[in-house]
Order: C-alpha cells, then sequence, then structure tokens
C-alpha cells in the first residue's frame, strides 16, 4: 500500500487553494490540508506527506511534524466509524469510564483498536468540551451527549446495522 | 437581568434577527470614532480577558505599535480544551454575529486587516456553524471589501477559520500562532510578546471569543455601564460553565461577582441526591480545587478568587460530592497534562509523567506518606520552570488538591515511610538551594 502514489482529486485541489488564499504563505493551509487527504485517503500515509509538502512548499518532514503533534491526524487506517469516547474529569464524574467499558466490550476492541471488518475503530479522547452535557462520545464529526447505557447500545446497534 | 454575550432574544443566530436587533450598529459607531477612543472605552470599561489571565483587554490592544510598515493580526482563541470549558461553542452555536462584529471593532482599534479565529478540531458542528454565520455576514457586505460601501469607512477587515487538530496546547497563544503558521503547536519563548512579534513575526493580538463577544454592547451601550455590572474590578457578565455532580449542568451567564453556592444551589440546582460537596474547582481543570467548606461567601471574579487561593481560569467549575475518589480525579488531571504537554521543556515533560506515576501508584494502593511530599516537590519544580503556563497548570491541581486535602491523601498511602523514595525527595530538595542561589 506504501508505494502507491497519492494524488489529490481535481475537487480536493480546489479546496485546497482555497485554504492557501487566507494565509501570506503556502505551510499556514497545511492543517487544513492534511483534513483533507485524510478525508480522501482515509489516513496520512508517507505518500501523503510526499505529495503535501510538494503542493505547500514544505519539507516532508515539516509535514510529518504536524501529523504526529496533533491528535487529529491517523497514521493508520481507522475504522468507517471512528469513536472517541471522552474520560476526562467531568465525564467520568458522570460515568464516562463506565461508557469507555461499555463500548470496548460492545466492540471488542481497545484504545486505538479497529474492528477486523474496518467498520469500526475506538479512542480515548481528552475533553472534546462537552462537560454540561457529560458524558459524551464521537462517532467521526458527531457528538452524541448526555449518554446512558442504552443510548449507547442503541447508537451502536444502528450503526453495525448500516450497510 | 441582563445578558450581554448570550442574550435571550431567539434565533439571534440568524443574521437578519441578530441585525433587527441592533446588530452591527456598534461597528459603524465604532468606524466614526478614532482607534485610540476605542481602545480608552474598552480600557475604562474594565473588560477583562475570559480566556484564563483575565488581562485588561483594552491595555492589551495599546501594546499594538502604531506606526509600523508589517501587517498587523488579529487572533481569536476558540480552542477551548480546558477540562470543565465549554463556553465558547455557545458564542459559535447561539451568537455568532456579535463575535464577528466584536472582532470588526477590535481589528479597526487596532489596525488588523486580517482576523483568525482558532476553533478547535474536534468542534466539527460548532466550525460549520460559525462559517455558516461568517459566509452571510461576507455575503451581505458586512466582513470583507464589502464593508467599505456598508458602512462607508476605508477600513476593511476579513475573517477566517483556523481549524484545529487536537491539541489543549494550542490554546496558549504563542503555541495557536505557531499552529496557524502550520507548525507544531510549541509555545515561543517570550519576551518577544505577541504585540511586537507575533503571526509570522508581524504584530499580533489573541483575544479569547468571549472577551470578544463583550466589545459590541460596550461600544453601542458606553463603557460605564459595562463597568457597572457585577464586580468593579471584574466587571461584565462571565460565562460559568458547571458541570459534574450537579443536577442542572450547562453555562450560565451570570454578573461577575455572584455567589459561587449560587451558582451551584440556584442556578444548577445544587447537587444530585442532596449530597455534600467535596471539592469545587472553580475555573477549569488546572485551577487550584477548593474544599467543600471552603465555598461560602466565594465571589465569583478574579480578584475575589484570588483571596481565596483559586483563580477564575475559564470559568469551568467542576462539582465533586462527598463520594467522589479525589485521587482518582488528581490522578485523571494528571494524565491529561502529561498527554497534553508538548515537550519543549524538560520540566513539563518530565515532571508531569512523573506526578502521572505517582498518582497511580497511590491510586494502586502501593503509595506510602513520602510520596505526598515528592508529588509536591516534583509539582514546585515545573512550576515557573517552563516556556509557557501548562507548567503550572500541571502543578496547580495537585499542590493544591494534595495541600488541601492532605488528611484525604494520608488515609490512602501507608504510613511507612518508602526509604528509596524519601531519599530521592530530600536529594531533590537539596538541590534546590544552590539553585536558588544563583537565581537571586
Amino acid at each position: 500500500m506504501n508505494n502507491t502514489v497519492f494524488k489529490f482529486n481535481p475537487e480536493n485541489i480546489e479546496r485546497i487553494n482555497k485554504e492557501i488564499q487566507k494565509y501570506p504563505l503556502k505551510q499556514p493551509a497545511v492543517m487544513a490540508t492534511l483534513y483533507i487527504a485524510q478525508e480522501q485517503n482515509g489516513y496520512i500515509s508517507n505518500e501523503v506527506i510526499k505529495e503535501v509538502a510538494t503542493l505547500l512548499e514544505m519539507t516532508s518532514e515539516e509535514v510529518l511534524g504536524v501529523v504526529t503533534f496533533y491528535t487529529m491526524y491517523y497514521q493508520k487506517p481507522m475504522g468507517k466509524n471512528h469513536i472517541q469516547v471522552c474520560t476526562n474529569v467531568s465525564c467520568m464524574l458522570r460515568g464516562g469510564y463506565d461508557i469507555w467499558n461499555q463500548v470496548k466490550e460492545k466492540l471488542g476492541i481497545d484504545n486505538m483498536g479497529v474492528t477486523g471488518d474496518q467498520k469500526f475503530s475506538l479512542e480515548e479522547v481528552e475533553c472534546m468540551g462537552s462537560c454540561g452535557t457529560a458524558p459524551m462520545l464521537a462517532v467521526n464529526e458527531d457528538y452524541y451527549e448526555n449518554l446512558t447505557k442504552d443510548k449507547v447500545e442503541k447508537i451502536i446497534n444502528s450503526l453495525k446495522n448500516k450497510n | 437581568m441582563e445578558k450581554i454575550v448570550l442574550p435571550d432574544i431567539e434565533d439571534i443566530h440568524i443574521l437578519n434577527v441578530y441585525v433587527q436587533n441592533g446588530g452591527f450598529t456598534a461597528a459603524k459607531k465604532a468606524f466614526a470614532q478614532s482607534t485610540d477612543d476605542i481602545i480608552d472605552q474598552v480600557k475604562k470599561s474594565g473588560l477583562r480577558g475570559r480566556g484564563g489571565a483575565a488581562f485588561s483587554a483594552g491595555l492589551k490592544w495599546s501594546f499594538m505599535p502604531k506606526s509600523t510598515d508589517k501587517p498587523k493580526y488579529l487572533c481569536i482563541n476558540g480552542d477551548e480544551s480546558e477540562p470543565g470549558s465549554f463556553k465558547d461553542r455557545q458564542v459559535f452555536e447561539c451568537n455568532p454575529h456579535q463575535l464577528i462584529e466584536g472582532i470588526l471593532i477590535t481589528a479597526y482599534a487596532i489596525g488588523a486587516k486580517v482576523a483568525y479565529i482558532y476553533i478547535r478540531g474536534e468542534y466539527h458542528k460548532w466550525i460549520k456553524l460559525m462559517q455558516k454565520a461568517l459566509d452571510d455576514a461576507y455575503a451581505a457586505g458586512y466582513v470583507g471589501e464589502a464593508m467599505k460601501q456598508k458602512f462607508g469607512t476605508e477600513f476593511f477587515c476579513d475573517i477566517y477559520i483556523h481549524k484545529g487538530a487536537g491539541a489543549y496546547i494550542c490554546g496558549e497563544e504563542s503555541s495557536l500562532m505557531n499552529s496557524i503558521e502550520g507548525k507544531r503547536g510549541y509555545p515561543r519563548v517570550k519576551p518577544p510578546f505577541p504585540a511586537q512579534n507575533g503571526l509570522w513575526g508581524c504584530p499580533t493580538t489573541i483575544n479569547n471569543v468571549e472577551t470578544i463577544a463583550n466589545v459590541p454592547p460596550i461600544i453601542n451601550k458606553g463603557w460605564e455601564w459595562f463597568s457597572k455590572i457585577g464586580e468593579p474590578k471584574h466587571p461584565g457578565t462571565i460565562l460559568f460553565g458547571v458541570s459534574g455532580h450537579i443536577n442542572k449542568p450547562g453555562v450560565y451567564e451570570l454578573p461577575s461577582g455572584t455567589l459561587l453556592t449560587d451558582i451551584i444551589y440556584n442556578y444548577a440546582g445544587g447537587v444530585p441526591g442532596n449530597k455534600k460537596i467535596l471539592c469545587v474547582i472553580p475555573g477549569g481543570s488546572s485551577m487550584p480545587p477548593l474544599r467543600g467548606d471552603q465555598l461560602e461567601g466565594v465571589k465569583m471574579d478574579a480578584e475575589s478568587l484570588k483571596t481565596v487561593g483559586s483563580a477564575i481560569g475559564t470559568g469551568g467549575i467542576i462539582v465533586m460530592d462527598e463520594d467522589t475518589d479525589l485521587v482518582t480525579v488528581l490522578a485523571r488531571i494528571s494524565h491529561f497534562y502529561h498527554h497534553e504537554s508538548c515537550g519543549q521543556c524538560t520540566p513539563c515533560r518530565e515532571g508531569t509523567g512523573w506526578l502521572e506515576k505517582i498518582l497511580k501508584r497511590i491510586l494502586a494502593g502501593n503509595g506510602s506518606v513520602s510520596d505526598i511530599d515528592l508529588l509536591i516537590t516534583v509539582a514546585n519544580q515545573i512550576e515557573g520552570n517552563t516556556i509557557c503556563a501548562l507548567g503550572e497548570a500541571a502543578a496547580w491541581p495537585v499542590r493544591f488538591m494534595v495541600t488541601r486535602f492532605r488528611d484525604y491523601f494520608e488515609a490512602r498511602v501507608s504510613k511507612e515511610v518508602n526509604l528509596q523514595v524519601a531519599n530521592k525527595v530530600h536529594s531533590m530538595r537539596h538541590t534546590e538551594f544552590p539553585l536558588a542561589e544563583v537565581k537571586n
């Protein structure tokens, strides 16, 4: 997989150019570009890093530095439904760890694990800013808040049944 | 009671509704005055930063150089990653146009032509909501070059959203700037301060979302009006986020100086099961925690909290009832700061890890009484020895929780002194003395 050359599709090139226009230089667009790359490729591979570096006139090392600094870029393929459970203080006080253990058991994977069918991956995350609606989890970009065990059961079952 | 940042007006997040309710009149008023006048009014209003440090907003703006051939920048800090804080997302969701108007006025006052709103990456939904509001404002000519015509002024400003990617440290202002520049979010050594040497080496001002959302009402209703709300030394309303063991968690906009007990029992409905309160963190997880018996009469504003040995931080109030295991809580907080330490400074990179390890040892039942002193020693050696305030953020909860709940922690460890650890503590203390002399 590592040898396949990565190229942005024309649509995404246009999106990246729009991002570049926000800044006086090209490099600041790297964070947005990496998001777009992750969307297209599923994760940030070495090929992606090379392509992003060429596009934004950076070195591959600089791009890699950004990828490894921030937690929202993944260097391996994650599941179609990336489940993020917050266990930080405010969630913990309201049962965040119960939710975390429940999801772990239900999916049979641990932190940063991916299910065999690539449908789910799991991540224990730090505070997501949902302290007032704790406990919470996020599936990809969507927050699910004020969770109960029943709700979690329903969320995961409905995701399991989807295609 | 008057709400300034999150008014009770239905659909105020829609541009037309905002305009019908006097939206963008403050900007018009501001553009007709000199920039010095605007800065002066905000200074006199007493508006202080809502992001943690509670620094005077007007004073911060006045640090921007008047004559420079470099472009100037404004950054709005919406990274909001401090555990217990969830207020800025309310502004993005419920009143984004007031934030936009505040940005325009601030940019005018400091002479910035470009402003970046830095929003944490996890806030996908709120980034979309804010972008929608921004697109609407652009389309209607309130932002960008079209605003020249709209407001009949020479000044114009572009506003862009920069999406973060899950690093807590990017809420620190110099780290935030590095992040916008497309680099690893390492905090920078100060001085030089951002007003001299900020984004791309240009003069830059960084303000919190809530701070800037306060600006339009100050311009519209006058600084005298604002300065009379709440506590005179920290006037205005504050968005208090209440979470943890509480019946009605959520964000409450209340005048500064509101009693902490009032917020917990009257507004947020008290503790479930009428349990007693063991501990409250008044301003987000990095602020010194207060004991349950310290809460009586505590006012929620920067100066009053200082006198009781805590700080206002982001106004994120975390309530813990009498059945809470404080060792678990502190170990979780320490895990967080260990995880989020950027690794630049050795005291923080290593110290946060040791704090976590020692706390996990106590949690596992293997702690001894010397561990308690060791925690404080390690915390003291982080504090003040790092480039940015994450060092303090990691050290404070440990130092203050262990000191204020010493009995509680002592009850959780073996009375026998672990000699190996004790010797280590002793030798670490010993090294402090010659260093202290060098500093003087």
